[in-house]
């Protein structure tokens, strides 16, 4: 690690620091209702879409209904995101001529950007018109995004009401979240990414001749609007194949820290959000240290590993420390521009967020730091975690520890007031089986398939064979989509050729289980929080503010999250770094 | 002749130790491991291996499949690792029954000495026709009337409605001296079961058979009536949703391996019996086998700090408890006033008014009038002097002069009410000093009562009676804030009065003059306000607020009516107990939470000896992460296994006896539990494992 890699990572840090309370602040009145420095200009647009869509701005909805309406909104932006891609070729923007998506993509997809997960199985360059980058995909980006915030607030409310029946108004908090809090931002952060250098144009792609002689198609198309709300909205799905390793989409290492910026800033705010909801900021503070704690120790662990290269070329005399003339360390995968500590730093955020914008290569990681990003996204990606997703993630480890160490102060385990009981321990446990059951059946299924000659689903023979690699390494990249799927990530390990109707489907189901059956028993659990009573603190009540509660709470995303995946883990990275100490390599 | 002598006053409760809200001995406690308890255990956990019973218990259910299974696997594929296995699955199973036949067994010994005294007696009805007729106890109904002479069983539960009786209750409370049972008022209820030892009493039956009062204790203390409690059942989810979890892990872990091992071109995928032990290992079996076991057994150490709870809910409820609804009398101050000081009226000496309180109160045989000559006594020497009756005219208390006293060679001494004592002087031509009723008000003010005594139409001064606060009482009372529980002082007392007990006491708040109807009152502000109340209750007209609070400790010596309406009968009628009923209750609930916490956090060393053994042939790199230096795959995996079983036995006397319960606040609680359980369970299985493999290798078993 060298000084300057380190001085990046808390430059970082500092700024998330200091990001989180005016923003947490800002969007707890916003979901407050209240008035903020925005209203006198976007007031008026968050009225229009009341009246355009019918929404009765007070009007309170139970959990159930608040569910529904959010089924219904996804289930419609699925449709509209799936046909567009459908009729990609009919439909104008689209300079290239790119033909219809195939079915089982265009499912992926849609399922892939509803989710939030932003996995993407296809290239966007070469399968995706502009209309549907802009229409589809990036309309996506923002309702996905809205939505997850509005299910966080809609929990926090749960812990902050008492004795009512209703978790808020899902139409009136996603219109909110939009108009106030991703809109401005993302218009913001698109003229910055501008101001860079990141393309912003409809144009065809452009035709140029190399050095050598040969020809390149360079593509273009609307990516600096794109690209704000794909780290804002931790949606991460890039307008390009290389993602924001690309020049047009990551241009500078200035973009890169803002980009990097923008991931965890609605994440970090929303932990003081919570507090200023719960009326009692320190709780949120609490999370905000829990993230923290994990948060460094991924990069650091990451960062040393990326750093300290492959033992391997080592031991063949060459030179694996940091000079001035060369980084030293893992370079394969990484852009020279930004280096190892920033890849490192890349790759830890948006595998703790579900954001899954990468600017390297996850697959060409050693061994334990391609671990870090696998176990990020198994806990549940709960250290910051997607927009709304990380807060709602956390709370759920939240009551889980609560109740289990809760009762060693002798009482029933409450959490800010509220009694911890069965349907809130049933609801928490159904979202972690529902996640772990994803991940594992469905990677244990396609480790063992085998397809028939002729066959739609794969290529014939066993799926295995997408794989690029053998041994740990391969498992690693099929246990990894599975976990970024499940996960909603969307980032991928890669190495691994996901594009057949057997992994659309798959994937589309893991991301599907992985948002809704992980949510809705979140909501069940908001409606019976809300219903409760809020018992007054006293000195036998269980304090869920200090260090002790932030490493209980760290124990167990850690104890739960490894727990589960420990076994995998140990078959994949784990075993591929012992072996690769010993100098055993695989193809 | 009689004479006249100082009795004692009362002895203050022996002072318990500060730092021990529950007494380490109790009464009418029983070994942990009697002989025949155990035995009796033994036998019931093997019947528990019943798949129909154990199904009730998921987590250990799964572990009894996984025994079948691996059994099964035996005949087709036998070797001595998997009889091993095998043999150790089926040992977790029965270890768990065990614990639970275990907390049981004490229970069900209890209710066969209950069920001994439960004698079908004679009972002597009075029929319609007013008659006399002898009929047996069972064919009694609510509503007959019957007689009981000195000498019989009482042949149910009832009221007495004439007469007054000693009664032997020690069938239900284990306490041989006698109680005194009259009609009227709160002493009125009799148990079946109960001896008349003296006089005759007259009751009125209020159960019909089968539902009396020990039919019920029976039930209870047999657990034939146990429902799992709330926070039983939401543990139960987790600890299943964990069991699932770990269900699909090691599932998973089939095609895992199989791809592993083709791909490594080494070593074959884990046998069916590994995979069932590394699920058995990773899925909590400790809380699982121990959970009901912690549940019966809160149940019994209720019981045997003599209370009767009607439920588990109610135990567990105790726990949670934020207000303690406390009786001035009896449960913080002693039951009766004393004398603790002489204040002198202008121009008399201490001696004198010492002297003439304490020959005015020797024929006074309330505690107040004791206590008095105690004070002369110990502060001023004045030793108890015999007075011949004959020689002396005693003026008893009346509720019209409100003062008593002796004539007693020529001299008229007088103590009472300070007004009364001063219109006495001066009816005799004596005066009151200026500041008399100032000094009189200042005793009431600070939660005192004044006696005024006088020598005839001398003022000799006043008598400071004052409430005392049971020895150890304030030290509790702060222990209890610092758990978080307010405890509220209940009393008729006047405000200013109760005020000043409060403060002495330590209490948060207090309610004066209160009625039945204020306690009600109070309850429901509480309990609107989130908080759980407990109280204790004896009489009728607590019934509705016994009923109204979270937990209803009713006096065994109270009406029918508020043993009915409590969730919770204390056979010692002993209201202090309340405090030690709380201290049960979070003791219960920590015993829970900790054994859970415990169980999850073993489950770590398990993986660092199994997954470097399944794996060892095809990753022999994996071998690194055997940090526990395990001799051999078998070894590894079966002391895993033994130390899983083990651990369950070993834990049977703390799941029994309970965590050792310190008053400590939450975040003390937690500190220190965490450390203990926590901790203690992520480091323990290792060298545990460790011990075991050098035993399996060394006895050659693996």
């Amino acid at each position: 690690m060298t000084p300057l890699g380190l001085f990046q990572i808390v430059l970082y840090f500092a700024l998330i620091l200091a990001a989180a309370k005016p923003m947490g602040a800002f969007m707890a009145n916003v979901f407050e209702g209240k008035r903020t420095f925005l209203h006198p200009a976007l007031r008026w647009l968050e009225t229009l879409t009341y009246r355009v869509c019918g929404v009765r701005e007070d009007a309170e909805q139970r959990w159930t209904e608040y569910t529904a309406s959010l089924l219904s909104f996804s289930v419609f932006g699925f449709l509209l995101t799936y046909l567009l891609q459908r009729a990609q070729a009919m439909l104008p923007w689209n300079p290239q001529g790119l033909g219809a998506v195939s079915p089982d993509l265009s499912f992926n997809t849609a399922v892939s950007f509803v989710t939030n997960t932003n996995w993407q199985a296809y290239s966007g360059e070469s399968t995706m018109s502009y209309l549907v980058q802009m229409a589809a995909l990036t309309v996506q980006n923002f309702a996905s995004a809205a939505a997850g915030i509005a299910i966080a607030i809609a929990l926090v409310r749960g812990f902050a009401r008492q004795e009512q029946k209703t978790i808020g108004n899902f139409w009136v908090d996603v219109t909110r979240a939009t108009v106030y809090v991703l809109l401005p931002l993302s218009f913001v952060a698109a003229l910055v990414f501008c101001s860079q250098g990141v393309v912003q144009n409809l144009s065809p792609y452009t035709s140029a001749v190399t050095v050598e002689g040969a020809k390149q198609a360079i593509a273009q198309g609307p990516v600096a609007s794109q690209e704000a709300i794909k780290e804002l909205g931790t949606n991460g799905g890039g307008f390009f194949n290389a993602n924001s390793s690309h020049p047009f989409e990551n241009p500078t290492p200035f973009t890169n820290l803002f980009q990097m910026f923008l991931i965890f800033l609605i994440p970090g705010g929303l932990t003081y959000t919570f507090g200023r909801m719960v009326k009692d900021t320190r709780q949120g503070w609490a999370i905000f240290a829990a993230f923290s704690v994990m948060f460094l120790a991924g990069v650091f662990v990451l960062y040393h590993f990326e750093q300290s290269g492959n033992p391997i070329l080592g031991n063949l005399g060459i030179e694996r420390h940091a000079t001035a003339a060369q980084a030293g360390g893992n370079m394969e995968g990484k852009e020279v521009r930004f280096g190892i500590a920033n890849s490192a730093l890349f790759a830890t955020i948006t595998t703790d967020a579900s954001c899954g914008a990468v600017n390297s290569m996850h697959d060409s990681f050693t061994p334990i730091a391609g671990l870090v990003p696998l176990f990020n996204i198994m806990t549940g990606e709960v250290i910051f975690g997607g927009v709304g997703a990380g807060l709602y993630g956390i709370l759920l480890y939240c009551i889980i520890a609560v109740f289990i160490a809760g009762l060693m102060v002798g009482r029933t385990p409450e959490y800010l007031g509220k009694k911890i009981e069965q349907k809130e321990v049933k609801m928490a446990m159904l979202a972690i089986i529902a996640t772990a059951a994803s991940i594992l059946v469905f990677a244990g299924i396609s480790l063992a398939a085998n397809f028939a000659e002729k066959g739609y689903w794969n290529a014939p023979g066993a799926a295995i064979a997408n794989l690029n690699n053998n041994g740990p390494h391969g498992f690693a990249e099929m246990l990894y989509a599975y976990v970024s799927a499940t996960g909603n990530n969307g980032s991928a390990f890669a190495g691994i050729n996901a594009n057949t109707p057997w992994f659309n489907l798959t994937l589309g189901l893991a991301m599907l289980i992985g948002r809704f059956l992980f949510l809705i028993p979140l909501l069940a659990a908001a409606g019976s929080l809300a219903a409760k009573k809020r018992l007054p603190v006293t000195a036998g009540t269980f304090p869920t503010h200090g260090p002790l509660f932030v490493g209980l709470l760290v124990g167990t995303v850690v104890i739960v999250g490894a727990l589960t995946f420990f076994p995998a883990l140990s078959l994949g990275p784990v075993v591929e770094h012992f072996l690769m100490n010993s100098g055993r390599l695989w193809s | 002749m009689a004479t006249v002598t100082t009795a004692p006053a009362s002895n203050p409760e022996p002072r318990q130790d500060p730092s021990q809200l529950l007494p380490s001995k109790l009464a009418h406690s029983r070994p942990l491991f009697d002989p025949q308890i155990v035995r009796r255990a033994v036998i019931e956990s093997l019947r528990k291996l019943n798949p129909v019973t154990l199904a009730k218990n998921p987590v250990m259910f799964v572990v009894e499949i996984g025994a079948a299974l691996t059994t099964v696997f035996l005949f087709s594929d036998f070797s001595g690792f998997t009889l091993q296995i095998a043999i150790w699955l089926w040992f977790t199973v029965v270890f768990a029954n065990f614990a639970e036949a275990m907390a049981e067994a004490r229970g069900k010994a209890q209710a066969d000495t209950l069920r001994k005294t439960k004698t079908d007696s004679l009972a002597h009805r009075i029929g319609r026709n007013g008659a006399l007729e002898d009929v047996p106890s069972s064919a009694l109904r609510s509503g007959d009337i019957v007689i009981c002479e000195a000498g019989e069983i009482i042949p149910g539960d009832g009221e007495v409605v004439e007469g007054i009786a000693t009664v032997d209750e020690s069938v239900i409370t284990g306490e041989s001296a006698p109680v005194i049972r009259e009609s009227g008022g709160d002493r009125s209820a009799v148990t079946g079961g109960t001896k008349v030892l003296s006089d005759h009493i007259r009751i009125q039956i209020t159960s019909n058979p089968g539902e009396t009062f020990l039919d019920r204790m029976i039930a209870l203390v047999e657990g034939a009536e146990r429902q799992k409690t709330p926070n039983e059942i939401a543990l139960n989810i987790l600890i299943v949703g964990l069991t699932l979890i770990f269900l699909l892990a090691v599932v998973t872990l089939h095609p895992f391996a199989s791809f592993s091992v083709k791909q490594a071109g080494a070593g074959q995928a884990p046998s069916v019996a590994v995979l069932v032990s590394l699920l058995v290992c990773l899925i909590p079996t400790t809380i699982g086998g121990l959970l009901s076991a912690i549940g019966i057994a809160g149940m019994d150490r209720v019981m045997q700090h003599n209370v009767l709870a009607m439920s588990g809910k109610a135990v567990e409820a105790a726990g949670d408890v934020n207000s303690l609804l406390l009786d001035k009398t009896g449960t913080i101050t002693l039951g009766n006033r004393q004398a603790v000081e002489f204040i002198t009226a202008d121009g008399v000496s201490e001696q004198d008014l010492a002297d003439a309180a304490q020959l005015s109160s020797l024929a006074d045989e309330t505690p107040e009038g004791r206590s008095v000559v105690v004070l002369a006594k110990e502060k001023y020497g004045l030793r108890g002097r015999h007075i011949p009756e004959h020689e002396a005219t005693f003026i008893p208390f009346s509720a019209y002069t409100r003062m008593s006293g002796v004539d007693f060679q020529g001299r008229q001494l007088r103590k009472g009410a300070t007004e009364a004592i001063v219109r006495f002087v001066v009816e005799r031509g004596g005066r009151a000093p200026s500041n008399f009723q100032e000094l009189s008000d200042r005793i009431s003010r600070n939660g005192g009562t004044p006696l005024a005594v006088a020598d005839g139409g001398r003022l000799l001064g006043l008598i400071h009676l004052k409430d005392i606060v049971k020895g150890g009482m304030r030290d509790r009372i702060a222990q209890l804030r610092r758990m978080g529980i307010r405890t509220v002082m209940i009393t008729g007392d006047n405000p200013l009065t109760a005020a000043a007990i409060a403060s002495e006491a330590g209490v948060d708040d207090f309610l004066a003059q209160a009625t039945p109807k204020d306690k009600l009152e109070y309850i429901k502000r509480e309990q609107a306000a989130g908080r759980l109340v407990a109280m204790t209750g004896d009489g009728t007209n607590d019934a509705p607020a016994l009923a109204q609070a979270d937990v209803g400790l009713a006096m065994n010596t109270g009406t029918m009516a508020a043993k009915e309406a409590g969730n919770m009968v204390d056979l010692d009628s002993n209201p202090t107990k309340l405090i030690e009923v709380v201290a049960i209750g979070k003791q219960l609930l920590i015993t829970r939470g900790a054994l859970t916490t415990f169980s999850i956090a073993n489950d770590v060393a398990k993986y660092f000896a199994i997954i470097p053994a399944m794996f060892m042939a095809t990753y022999p790199e994996l071998g690194l992460l055997n940090i526990m230096g395990l001799h051999t795959p078998q070894s590894a995996v079966l002391a895993a296994v033994i130390f899983n079983a083990l651990i369950i036995i070993a834990l049977v006397p703390l799941a029994l006896r309970g965590v050792k319960y310190r008053p400590l606040d939450a975040a003390g609680l937690l500190r220190r539990n965490l450390l203990i359980y926590g901790v203690g369970g992520l480091l323990a299985p290792f060298p545990g494992i460790w011990v075991i493999d050098q035993l399996l290798t060394l006895l050659h078993l693996a």
